[in-house]
């Protein structure tokens, strides 16, 4: 480790640090809209573990998302709560692991195409099995407050921040960087393309599952449809992207802004939201490519080392 | 089970006509058209609109909704795709890029629908009444719809075989660089591709609106069903799309009819599924080397 990177450690614990003393300060609608940041900072930088080096759009946040959820609502009464997460995460990575050994051998355009309808069809599913055991929604009643959602949130978040950065350095990470490149020039070199990427997109559903399954208490009542929302994924897409996926803290840029601005619109025009979702896509593809950090980094360039 | 076949091949009529849009649009221009689904929603809100409101038969409707869906996209190609297309380093890049473009298209869309039409269902009675074929009654709606359907997708197909603008949008889904090369203006080819792509999908959208109640966000759906359909029969393969189609037609009615009507997803992903373990390049597509 250099000096840099040590640097960095304690800066960013020490942020950390300070980011969890807010319940303190405040319970109510700050606390709520920090949760729902760190639940999309979770969400947003373990996507682009994935999508950032390889260029695969994932879809399939909601899927992984809503499996949490349930496994928090069918588990909260019979088991401990501390395996909830774990539980979730195992299925989130079993999941990812099945849609991308289908699909990640083959081009990037049949994983977009499979993961956009899989929420949809694991909506479906659920549905029908609960049809035919004659059951519908179900309540998460538990003593769990906003505030340990959030200090569970955080640690999460934690915890991805360092996967993300162990991965960065390691071979994995080295070998998505090149199929990121160049797929043809990774597997020439000897590296098994296919595995790498259904890894680190097992690593990403992972994720996305504990934090579902996280945040079940927060919406007491728990229902396919709602649980399993497409628009989720949607939103997770647009802040990575918009944040930028070249460095780990990409995400973070777009989480914030996007979310406080969605909760804007979504208090004063909420029938706007799609609309403004829409926008956003338009903006990153024609005004902000590399979204943030690629602004960063241009403006870098075009100010040579002045600034530094 | 007879009832179930027909029915089938009457809806995967319609689906084969959406799809040759999405077909042509991905084939020939190269854009992932995310928002295919939205083209078809605006067709069919253009048929309800025009029928509820002037009493005009849905099919009358069409001669205005394909040229209008055809301007509308051929704007859209040249606005908004054409600045992608040009600087795409790679057909990769420019998927990711036509990708997101049109996923926002596709959200803005819908934002300004149901601002439009509100967000609630919409459904007309127009050819409600019931039709004798082999013993078993249809609805009359959906037997026109698909026959409509069914003689453009023979006119489009006759159109793209023996004419030389068909021939040169052939050219163009084979290989755009080897097109320029014998002197295929394909920027143009590839915007009147997507055109008329969408002309023909809105078109689907006026005729499914007779039989199928559509609201503002149902789009995604249908461009869940165009893609699987275009990719299970092979991309650029007119022949693949409408057999595809046809399949798709029958495992959906097959599913909702004998295991439960919410699982029609279910039933277009598992052919998704065998097509892309078994055969990627579509059901006649040859290997790639």
């Amino acid at each position: 480790m250099s000096t840099r990177d040590i640097r960095n450690l304690i800066l960013s614990a020490l942020a950390f640090g300070v980011v969890a003393l807010l319940p303190f300060y405040d319970t109510g609608y700050i606390l709520s809209i920090a949760t729902t940041m760190a639940m999309f900072t979770v969400l947003a930088t373990s996507w682009a573990l994935f999508s950032g080096p390889t260029h695969y759009i994932s879809l399939a946040t909601a899927a992984f998302f809503g499996l949490g959820t349930f496994v928090t609502g069918y588990g909260f009464q019979t088991m401990p709560y501390w395996s909830l997460p774990l539980i979730a995460a195992v299925l989130g990575a079993g999941l990812a692991g099945l849609v991308g050994m289908v699909t990640l051998r083959l081009s990037g355009v049949y994983f977009v195409i499979f993961t956009l309808g899989l929420a949809e069809l694991v909506r479906q599913l659920v549905t029908w099995v609960q049809n035919r055991t004659g059951q519908r929604g179900m309540y998460v009643l538990t003593s769990i407050t906003e505030s340990h959602i959030y200090w569970q949130l955080l640690g999460m978040a934690a915890l991805v921040f360092l996967v993300g950065w162990l991965i960065g350095r390691s071979r994995l990470g080295f070998a998505l960087r090149i199929i990121g490149n160049d797929e043809t020039v990774a597997k020439h070199s000897g590296i098994n393309t296919a595995l790498a990427k259904v890894l680190l997109f097992m690593v990403s559903g992972a994720a996305a599952a504990t934090v579902g399954a996280m945040l079940a208490p927060r919406y007491i009542y728990i229902e396919p449809s709602t649980a399993f929302a497409p628009l989720l994924s949607f939103q997770v897409v647009i802040m990575a992207l918009l944040g930028g996926t070249g460095r780990l803290w990409g995400p973070l840029a777009g989480v914030i802004p996007f979310t406080l601005l969605w909760e804007f619109i979504s208090r004063h025009a909420p029938n706007q939201t799609l609309l403004l979702l829409g926008l956003a896509f338009l903006l990153i593809v024609y005004v902000l490519p590399g979204g943030v950090v690629g602004l960063q980094a241009r403006l870098k360039r075009r100010f040579g080392q002045g600034g530094h | 089970m007879f009832f179930i076949l027909i029915t089938g091949l009457l809806l995967g009529g319609t689906y084969a006509l959406i799809a040759m849009g999405l077909n042509l649009q991905y084939g020939v221009a190269r854009i992932m058209n995310l928002a295919n689904g939205e083209m078809l929603v605006a067709g069919g809100f253009a048929a309800f609109w025009v029928y509820t409101a002037g009493q005009v038969s849905p099919i009358a409707a069409l001669i205005v909704v394909a040229p209008l869906a055809f301007m509308v996209n051929w704007l859209i190609y040249r606005i908004m795709l054409r600045p992608l297309v040009k600087r795409a380093k790679s057909r990769g890049a420019l998927e990711v890029d036509s990708i997101l473009a049109t996923f926002g298209l596709s959200f803005a869309l819908v934002g300004i629908m149901s601002w439009m039409f509100g967000g609630g269902y919409f459904n007309y009675s127009y050819l409600a009444q019931r039709v004798d074929i082999f013993g078993s009654s249809y609805g009359q709606n959906r037997v026109v719809a698909f026959s409509i359907a069914s003689l453009i997708a023979a006119g489009l197909w006759l159109w793209l075989s023996y004419t030389r603008a068909g021939l040169r949008m052939r050219a163009v889904a084979v290989s755009p660089e080897s097109a320029r090369l014998v002197g295929i203006d394909v920027t143009a080819v590839s915007a009147l591709a997507f055109g008329l792509g969408g002309a023909v999908t809105a078109t689907g959208g006026a005729l499914i609106s007779m039989f199928f109640t559509l609201d503002a966000s149902v789009g995604v759906l249908f461009t869940m069903k165009a893609l699987i359909i275009v990719i299970m029969g092979g991309v650029g393969d007119i022949r693949g799309t409408i057999v595809a189609a046809l399949i798709l037609g029958i495992a959906e009615t097959f599913v909702a009819r004998v295991i439960d009507p919410g699982l029609t997803l279910a039933a277009a992903y598992v052919l998704f599924l065998g097509i892309l373990l078994f055969r990627p390049q579509g059901l006649f597509g040859k290997k790639p080397t």
